[in-house]
């Protein structure tokens, strides 16, 4: 019956194609298809998936209101579709259930510090629009135990979460290195810090940022030293459902915002004022001004002013969770292109 | 259209299971559906693949090069252990709590009375990460192991202790492990009319002395660098994970077991009595051998809930089924559905087992009547 199935399965693909065309067709006309987009704009409100509790990239302050980088995301995507970034439902979810999550239909968008992976994209077959943290797994340990490089822990036992790509990196760095480096694997940050807390494991292992993160949360943060080298490549951003290209056309061009924001020196602060004064081409493409950039997207034209007006640029954000004030993480990879940073947008052209 | 009833339910039954048929077909046809809309693949293919992750509590060997296959088989172990380790500790420790509570003695009744009503009433995963953090905070770092004579130490790594490396491929100690498991068996043979009886014993000194006689070296663990290396490790994951599953389950055991010696007629009690025997004899072989019979399906649930609740041990790192495979092979292989299939599939066949053996043995030691 499956492979019956799988037989049908080319002719499915061949009509979803042809669909796709005429879609194409008709954005000639300035229309766009995507019933993601459809859903949001009907239903008045943005499902955006986020982790559950991490700061830095999404978690409740005392008033219960979610702060963080990825909540940023979620904050500007619904900025520029409905115009208002409080139009936002947040789905907190767990690593092990994230994708079936997306893949159900329950969010309409998962940013939710995940690292972008070829077999996410394929096996799972899930869209990967824009990479919005890079990062690579890290490690902190005691202080008292003087290790200074990730090589010297032969023997140490590490705690770890479970279902994640962390696992795979520390088996792959100790065979590459000959070293073996116990794990132990939790399943939730919780009784993982405590683990280490209590000196089950040595130290503890996540994304850079993460890292930082659980850093700030141990009782006594200064009894424990982040280790310069990063093991692996963990390129987080923000995940999607294959099928609905425009909608993740849509959610990358909203990362690309926040970074060109950045670019143009365009602040929440100073929006209006620029807006009023800009005679920078540029720029007045960028605020909606002149062009119509917007409705190639299928949103407003001035939706990059709503963006920057409501949660700021790139730059901004970082600041305010992981700058010095908050995680204390150098920004490093995550600088613009024109400061030797990874995070560069493309043109608005 | 059927006239006689016995046919006509024979016609109902069949006709209910082609039903059942029919709706699993059509179940497995939607998630394949469902599957291939999202360009994902129903298989278990994945089974074969090499795992590249790390388990960190093995019985048997595992290394990164092996398979989600062998990951499966490892992690079952691991599951299977504690849940045999928790039925034993849970039984013993309910019928004594269970016996405790029928004392006259008031503050042996009592303290059992506490004991069970505190653990009965909170939640089990609560339990469990209690006790890991107990026993966490209990125990010295490696530097500060406490040094237990005979090569063995214990500290918030957990127990280490000597591993007996074995020569010849373990073909000696296959030999005592079947000489044990002989044991009780050889005690029970007849020559004519004698039983074996006592001489049986002589198993077990075998088996010793096979074990003597193929042991290669014998390696201590010893302290280096972080950590203490050598020596077989048990984890302080597994003693927290076994004391949680076998002190909640003991608290129900504990009222089967006074329920069903409250259930024994008193007459039983008072003619054995009348016959001069002591309280312990009358308890051990009048009271109790009754009250078994009346234990045993109930009991059969509280292990079957045992070896669910294993399960739990995944908030405390430590690794079995349902961490590993629903785990971390689930996120790394991209097989949701396939893994927990595996896993329910996994779950139903041992608690399927063990129901079918506590059947056996509830019919062996039920009352037959003429």
């Amino acid at each position: 019956m499956i492979r019956h199935f799988a037989k049908g399965f080319p002719c499915v693909a061949a009509l979803a194609g042809l669909l796709g065309l005429a879609s194409g067709g008709a954005l000639a006309q300035n229309e766009v298809k995507s019933p993601t987009l459809d859903a949001v704009k009907k239903r008045g409100q943005l499902i955006c998936g986020v982790d559950t509790g991490i700061p830095g990239f999404a978690f409740q302050d005392s008033a219960g209101k979610w702060q963080g980088l990825d909540v940023a995301y979620c904050r500007a995507l619904a900025a520029a579709v409905l115009g208002d970034p409080e139009k936002v439902k947040y789905v907190g979810t767990t690593s092990k259930v994230r994708f079936s999550v997306l893949q159900s239909g329950e969010i309409d968008v998962l940013i939710r510090d995940s690292t972008h992976t070829l077999t996410r994209n394929t096996e799972l077959g899930l869209a990967e629009p824009a990479v919005n943290f890079f990062t690579g797994e890290s490690f902190m340990v005691r202080k008292a135990l003087n290790v200074a490089h990730v090589k010297e822990l032969n023997g140490a036992t590490i705690c770890v979460l479970t279902g994640t790509t962390l696992e795979l990196n520390i088996a792959d760095f100790g065979r590459a290195n000959n070293i073996k480096i116990n794990t132990l694997l939790f399943e939730k940050p919780e009784e993982a810090f405590a683990a280490a807390e209590a000196g089950r494991c040595d130290g503890y292992t996540d994304d850079g940022g993460s890292v930082a993160a659980s850093r700030s949360a141990m009782k006594n943060p200064a009894d424990w030293v982040i280790l310069p080298e990063l093991i692996s490549r963990e390129f987080l951003g923000s995940y999607t459902r294959q099928g609905d290209e425009r909608w993740s056309i849509l959610v990358k061009w909203v990362h690309y915002a926040m970074l060109e924001g950045e670019v143009l020196g365009i602040t929440k602060a100073n929006v209006d004022q620029i807006k009023g004064e800009t005679k920078d081409p540029e720029t007045r493409g960028f605020l909606g001004l002149e062009g119509n950039f917007g409705k190639f997207l299928g949103v407003d034209n001035d939706w990059c002013y709503k963006i920057i007006k409501s949660v700021g640029n790139y730059g901004e954000n970082y600041e305010m969770y992981f700058g010095p004030n908050a995680l204390a993480l150098p920004r490093g990879w995550n600088e613009l292109y024109t400061k030797g940073g990874l995070q560069a947008p493309l043109p608005w052209r | 259209m059927v006239r006689r009833p016995s046919r006509r339910a024979y016609v109902g039954q069949w006709i209910f299971l082609l039903a059942v048929i029919a709706g699993a077909g059509l179940l497995l046809r939607m998630l394949a559906e469902n599957l291939a809309l999202r360009n994902m693949h129903f298989g278990f293919g994945f089974l074969a693949s090499p795992a590249h992750f790390d388990i960190p509590f093995h019985l048997i060997s595992w290394s990164i090069f092996d398979n989600y296959g062998r990951a499966l088989l490892v992690s079952l172990l691991n599951t299977l252990l504690v849940s045999a380790m928790g039925i034993v500790a849970a039984t013993l420790l309910g019928l004594t709590v269970g016996i405790m509570r029928l004392s006259v003695n008031w503050l042996i009744r009592n303290l059992a009375l506490v004991f069970i009503e505190s653990v009965r009433n909170t939640p089990q995963l609560v339990q469990i990460i209690f006790w890991y953090f107990a026993v966490l905070q209990a125990l010295p770092p490696p530097r500060g192991s406490i040094v237990i004579p005979g090569g063995l130490f214990l500290n918030v790594r957990g127990l280490y202790v000597p591993d007996v490396i074995m020569s010849e491929g373990g073909l000696f100690a296959w030999l005592a492990a079947i000489a044990l498991v002989a044991t009780p068996f050889a005690w029970r043979l007849k020559f004519g009319a004698k039983r074996v009886g006592p001489w049986a014993l002589l198993l077990p000194i075998c088996a010793a002395g096979l074990l003597a006689a193929g042991t290669e070296r014998i390696e201590f663990p010893k302290l280096t660098g972080f950590n203490i290396t050598g020596g077989t490790q048990v984890p302080p994951e597994l003693v927290a994970l076994w004391a949680g599953l076998s002190i909640y389950s003991s608290a129900f055991i504990a009222e089967i077991v006074r329920s069903a010696i409250e259930a024994v007629p008193k007459g039983q009690h008072e003619a054995a009595q009348s016959m001069g025997l002591r309280r312990a004899p009358v308890l051990f072989l009048i009271v109790l051998p009754q009250a078994i019979r009346i234990m045993v399906p109930q009991l059969t649930s509280q292990y079957l809930n045992l070896i669910k609740s294993s399960t739990l041990g995944a908030a405390v790192a430590y690794p079995e089924i349902f961490q590993i495979f629903a785990g971390t092979v689930m996120n790394q292989a991209n097989k949701e559905v396939e893994t927990i299939i595996i896993v329910m599939a996994v779950f139903l066949a041992i608690n399927l087992l063990a129901s079918a053996f506590m059947n056996w043995y509830n019919e062996r030691v039920a009352l037959v009547e003429r």
